[in-house]
């Protein structure tokens, strides 16, 4: 009887060492089947799909940039055209330069075509919210954030977002551009 | 303690000299001494870490800050969990195994009895690190029972400390359930076949493979908790490129196996006293074997119904949403033999059948909010709520420490040779069910209306339910103060118990006489 105990003592600490093991490999293991299955990307998923987006739909958008007359500064947006599904998160950038020996603030007012897009067009985050203050010379990138509503109609393929900078300082061309 | 010792003392017939006093209990490596000193500590360890509940609940009375400081308050939640589950349940079972195991397999003693006597004394010094901790700088561990990281990487000193405790107290149970194993498959009497054995043996041995399955992992995972604190790991620290995620997945790998490890050697007491005092023999024996097996394998793929809400892809919490139910088939078995052996049968309701019939009722009530709770669209609602504790109140009060309850009762007169107070035990047992379901019921409905756990303060709503239950508290609290009184009364005298005790009982262990001798079958008997 002493023998077959000692046997089995035998094959149990082996056991406990082996599940201590395992605990380890559980470790590797964990990060092998998130891999292969994705299903830490799973969850990314879930987190940041928008469920507004409309797939089936497909608009244009123009990126146009303009400068008052009165302002030194360079100004265009990094891709002319883009095309978006109505619900999606959208992230594009404008690039301005201030050409003058000295600093300047400037502010820049949207506009749409057609206008009446203006009501769909929902930005999330804008360089035009604020006035912006260039040194001379220097060169800035912006971006600005936006969601092309869902609700919009669905004649509508191609919307416009114009800017234009006036410089806040001088008395700009036109009093009454609205902000947006 | 010296009570007990004469009561072994004087039926010891001298087989060596045996030093005396605490050298005699240190030293011992006898298994009924050893049974005896478990049943101590965890007797203890209940005091103390119900004195912590009791801190709580008082605390709950009314909403707002009044009592404690929500530090000292969240330590004493982690603390009163980590004491209950290995100082109290897991001790208190290990001792009903090393009493019972031996005896009911005619079995000497213990196959490993030096092994036996480490086990058990490496338990106080997790016992004294984990109270210790209370009184050092920024106090005991106050991140939860289960340890999560990052707060369990951040704390300061006590958090080694309790780590180095969870691994002693692993330890000491992976070398009790070294013992166990071996005892049961080499050690049983001559013609005391696997499928002969009492329930209650056989609920152990299934125990004793969760033990030493699920033990090293969670030694594995407190290890890499103390690496990613000290030796500067990233397993589950997120800055440095791992994934706390990842510790709840290897935690409840350990901890699911581990709430059944608290709970089967509970159907086992169970199952020994229902046909006692039902005088038939237990229905569907061997469909309660398969039923615990199943149970324990089952019970290596439910885990991560404690992690619904972690952000799981919808295909792995439909599994384990569907296994997890699945576990209720044969618990429900369980509890319809249960039920079906006291069909019909001859009933008298001495305090361990009361004990545990209340033990079948409540415990079926925590299944059920176990099943609510299993279902993931509605676990999602009930995570981390009060309906959370009220479920895992109603399986370990109600389940566990009542089947304790009814074994010691059951017990008792077999370990120290007299009755105890049948008048005192049935108070017991009515002030315990009673206080149990005040304190615990109420919690479902805080759980539902959105109480969540583990919150020194609450919002005014929730007032009423939560001073019911902390009435019920301390109405069961202090009633486990007679059960102390109970039990220190029935060592030191009371009316002689027969061999037998009871006079539907059935085993071994009702062949040798009351107190059982210090030395029991040296001669194996043998089972026709
Ligand atoms: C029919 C059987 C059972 C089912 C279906 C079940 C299901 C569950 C579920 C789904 C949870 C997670 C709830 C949450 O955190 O949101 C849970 C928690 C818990 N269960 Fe059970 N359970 C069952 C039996 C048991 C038993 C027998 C025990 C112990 C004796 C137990 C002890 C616990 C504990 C301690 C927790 C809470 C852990 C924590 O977060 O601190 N359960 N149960
Ligand atoms: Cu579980």
């Amino acid at each position: 009887m002493a023998d077959g105990n000692a046997k089995m003592l035998t094959k149990l600490v082996v056991a406990t060492l082996a599940m201590f093991g395992f605990g380890f490999a559980m470790v590797p293991f964990y990060y092998k089947i998130c891999e292969v299955t994705g299903i830490n990307a799973g969850d990314e998923q879930t987190l940041v799909r928008n469920t507004q987006v409309d797939p089936s739909r497909s608009v244009t958008i123009q990126f146009d940039a303009n400068v008052n007359e009165t302002l030194p500064w360079r100004f265009k947006p990094e891709v002319r055209t883009m095309t978006v599904h109505p619900g999606q998160l959208v992230q594009v950038e404008y690039v301005v330069t201030n050409t003058s020996a000295h600093p300047i603030v400037g502010q820049a007012v949207p506009s749409y075509g057609p206008a009446r897009a203006a009501a769909f067009f929902k930005k999330i985050e804008c360089f035009c919210f604020t006035p912006q203050t260039l040194a001379a010379g220097e060169t800035r990138r912006m971006p600005v954030m936006f969601v092309l509503d869902p609700a919009v109609e669905s004649e509508l393929h191609t919307v416009t977002l114009s800017y234009t900078f006036f410089d806040t300082d001088k008395q700009a061309v036109t009093g009454t551009a609205k902000r947006g | 303690m010296s009570d007990v010792a004469h009561a072994h003392g004087h039926d010891d017939h001298g087989h060596h000299a045996h030093p005396t006093g605490f050298m005699r209990w240190l030293t011992t490596t006898n298994h009924k001494d050893i049974g005896s000193l478990y049943l101590i500590f965890a007797l203890i360890m209940l005091f103390a870490a119900g004195a912590m509940a009791l801190m709580i609940r008082a605390e709950l009375f009314k909403p707002g800050l009044q009592l404690v400081h929500p530090d000292f308050f969240n330590q004493l939640t982690t603390m009163h969990g980590l004491i209950m589950i290995f100082g109290v349940i897991m001790p208190a079972f290990s001792g009903f195994a090393n009493w019972q195991v031996p005896l009911m397999l005619g079995a000497p003693d213990m196959a490993f009895p030096r092994m036996n006597n480490w086990a058990f004394w490496i338990l106080p010094v997790a016992g004294l690190l984990l109270m210790a901790s209370f009184f050092l700088p920024g106090g005991a561990v106050a991140g939860g029972w289960t340890m999560y990281p990052p707060l369990f990487i951040q704390g300061g000193i006590s958090y080694d400390l309790t780590i180095l405790a969870v691994h002693i107290m692993g330890l000491s149970s992976i070398m009790g359930s070294i013992n166990i194993i071996t005892t049961i498959l080499n050690m049983r009497a001559p013609g005391l076949t696997l499928m002969k054995m009492p329930l209650f043996v056989w609920t152990w041995l299934i125990t004793a493979y969760l033990l030493i399955a699920t033990m090293p992992v969670l030694a594995g995972a407190v290890t890499m908790l103390l690496t990613d604190r000290n030796f500067g790991t990233h397993f589950f620290n997120a800055a440095g490129g791992g994934d706390p995620v990842m510790f709840q997945h290897i935690f409840w790998f350990f901890a699911h196996p581990e709430v059944y490890i608290l709970i089967l050697p509970a159907f086992g007491i169970v199952s020994q006293i229902i046909p006692t005092f039902a005088r038939k023999p237990l229905f569907g024996y061997a469909s309660m074997v398969y039923a615990t097996a199943s149970i324990a394998i089952l019970s290596f793929i439910v885990w991560a119904h404690h992690m619904f809400t972690v952000g799981m892809p919808v295909a792995a919490q439909l599994f384990f949403m569907f296994s997890t139910m699945l576990i209720a088939v044969p618990t429900g078995v369980k509890v319809f033999n249960w039920v079906a052996t006291m069909w019909r049968g001859s009933m008298t309701f001495e305090t361990p059948m009361l004990f545990a019939i209340a033990f079948v009722c409540l415990f079926t009530i925590g299944g059920f909010s176990g099943l609510v709770l299993a279902i993931a669209p509605v676990d999602i609602q009930l995570h981390d709520t009060y309906y959370v504790v009220a479920h895992f109140h109603y399986v370990l009060v109600s389940g566990a420490l009542f089947s304790i309850f009814a074994g010691v009762y059951y017990w008792l007169p077999k370990w120290t040779g007299h009755m105890y107070s049948e008048t005192l035990g049935k108070w017991h047992f009515w002030l315990s069910v009673i206080g149990m379901n005040i304190v615990f019921f109420p919690m479902h409905f805080l759980g539902l209306a959105g109480m969540p756990r583990r919150i020194p303060d609450y919002a005014l709503q929730f007032t009423e339910f939560n001073q019911i239950a902390t009435v019920g508290a301390f109405i069961f609290g202090f009633s486990q103060l007679l059960f102390l009184a109970i039990v220190l009364k029935t060592i030191k005298g009371g009316a002689k118990a027969t061999s037998k005790v009871w006079e539907g009982a059935e085993g071994l262990e009702w062949t040798v006489p009351s107190p059982a001798p210090y030395h029991t079958f040296e001669t194996a008997p043998v089972i026709k």
